[in-house]
């Protein structure tokens, strides 16, 4: 199953909040998180590995795509 | 990730430093770098209100946000971006400065009142935690202030540039805004100092992404320590820094610019913290995303400065001799507004009121 949220555009703490509510909801999987700035990567990266999910960030143009997954 | 922690803790801990510094340098106790007092001050300067002890262009301001934009250009993270609910985020920059200056101090005074021994303080921070856990429960229900959309680059530059226009002012001793001779106002460090002081604190605020309502907030939504380090570094480095320069005195009464009113002091932070959390961070965090070019935190910051003239006009602002009715009525008012904002922009009520429901992809 894979899911891709879209927070770009929102402010701290949303990209968190938004991402943490998709992924409690999947005991494993795939979800793809797509940011458009530094902290709110960092904070979603951070909340990821916190949670023990394995982390991959592309970047897309002014973007960055984070693919968190769990097996 | 574990070398930004040793970031943030540095810049809490150099944040402490640097405000016991500051005071000893002139700046009024325990005031070593308030946001929501130096923005206070400024309004003064630029003479939005008229109380002659607070009136001056704090440079640290300046200094920090000229430290912040050059950072974030260096490192390209400064992007114009903004229409996220600008009114609301200027409404609740106001309400949260009313509760501030209720309380007198931001977030991050509260401890450095507290590292100086002020209990009063700890007051205050019981009424700004359970400030952000309000705020929190509406951002667990969804709360969303909607998203920011990319702009014209111009409009990511007029906030800095301003702000380095007016450093350039303050350095250069151009004597054009209003400065107070006597009080709080007139107590400062050397102008240089500031700047400097400032630049440091910019660049640091910048990397780290410090906030103090983020601290407390990260913690209770997700048991995030990491800003939280940041919080007690400063604490920690504020309070030992008082003790070996002689500034630590324990206790509630005759502390500096500070009074012992403890419902309103609880109330003013809470209404702070309420309102902080909502707009995503402190004031401190609101000046680095503005001099990152984000316009919809620079208009709360100019929502903030509005708030201080509006407190200070109309004698809402307390004082070491308590807070006026005045203050205490504004402080209900402020709580009664932010509720209905913060249940209007509810995503799980806003179906009904037809109001806010973006920022979620339902």
């Amino acid at each position: 199953m894979e899911e891709i949220i879209d927070v770009r555009g929102l402010l701290c703490p949303e990209p968190v909040l938004v991402t943490k509510q998709a992924i409690d909801k999947l005991p494993k999987g795939i979800v793809k998180v797509l940011v458009d700035n530094n902290a709110a990567k960092e904070n979603v990266i951070r909340l990821a590995e916190n949670l023990k999910w394995n982390v991959t960030v592309v970047s897309q143009g002014f973007d960055y795509l984070i693919t968190l997954q769990k097996n | 990730m574990k070398n930004k922690k040793i970031l943030v803790g540095v810049t809490g801990g150099l944040l402490g430093l640097l405000s016991v510094l500051l005071v000893k340098f002139g700046n009024p106790g325990n005031m070593g770098y308030c946001i929501a007092c130096f923005l206070r001050d400024i309004s003064g300067g630029l003479g939005f209100q008229k109380v002659e002890t607070v009136q001056y262009m704090r440079p640290e301001i300046f200094g920090l946000i000229t430290g912040a934009f050059f950072v974030a250009l260096f490192k390209k993270e400064h992007k114009a971006v903004g229409g996220s609910s600008p009114i609301v985020r200027f409404t609740l920059g106001f309400i949260a400065m009313v509760g501030m200056l209720v309380f007198l101090g931001c977030p991050l005074r509260v401890v450095l009142r507290l590292a100086g021994g002020d209990l009063n303080a700890g007051v205050g921070i019981l009424g700004l935690i359970v400030g952000v856990f309000i705020g929190i429960q509406f951002l667990n229900r969804g709360f969303s202030l909607g998203r920011a959309t990319n702009l014209p680059a111009v409009n990511g530059y007029i906030f800095p540039i301003t702000a380095i226009i007016l450093l350039i002012l303050s350095v250069s001793g151009t004597f054009i805004f209003f400065a107070s001779k006597s009080g709080p106002g007139s107590m400062h460090a050397p102008v240089i100092v500031s700047v400097v002081a400032g630049l440091i604190m910019g660049v640091l605020v910048q990397r780290s992404r410090f906030c103090m309502i983020g601290g407390i907030r990260d913690f209770i939504l997700f048991r995030d320590t990491y800003l939280l380090w940041g919080f007690l570094a400063l604490l920690i480095v504020a309070f030992v820094g008082n003790l070996t320069v002689g500034a630590f005195k324990l206790g509630f009464q005759g502390q500096p610019l500070a009074h012992t009113d403890g419902l309103w002091n609880f109330l003013g932070m809470l209404l702070a913290g309420t309102a902080s959390a909502l707009l995503g961070g402190c004031p401190l965090r609101q000046l680095t995303a503005a001099s990152e070019g984000n316009t919809d935190c620079a208009i709360a910051i100019i929502g903030l400065i509005a708030g201080a003239a509006f407190a200070h006009n109309f004698g809402l602002a307390a004082s070491p001799k308590g807070v006026p009715v005045a203050g205490q009525f504004a402080t209900l008012i402020g709580l009664a507004v932010v509720f209905l904002i913060a249940v209007l922009g509810t995503h799980r009520f806003s179906s009904i009121f037809g109001g806010l429901s973006h920022g979620r992809n339902n």
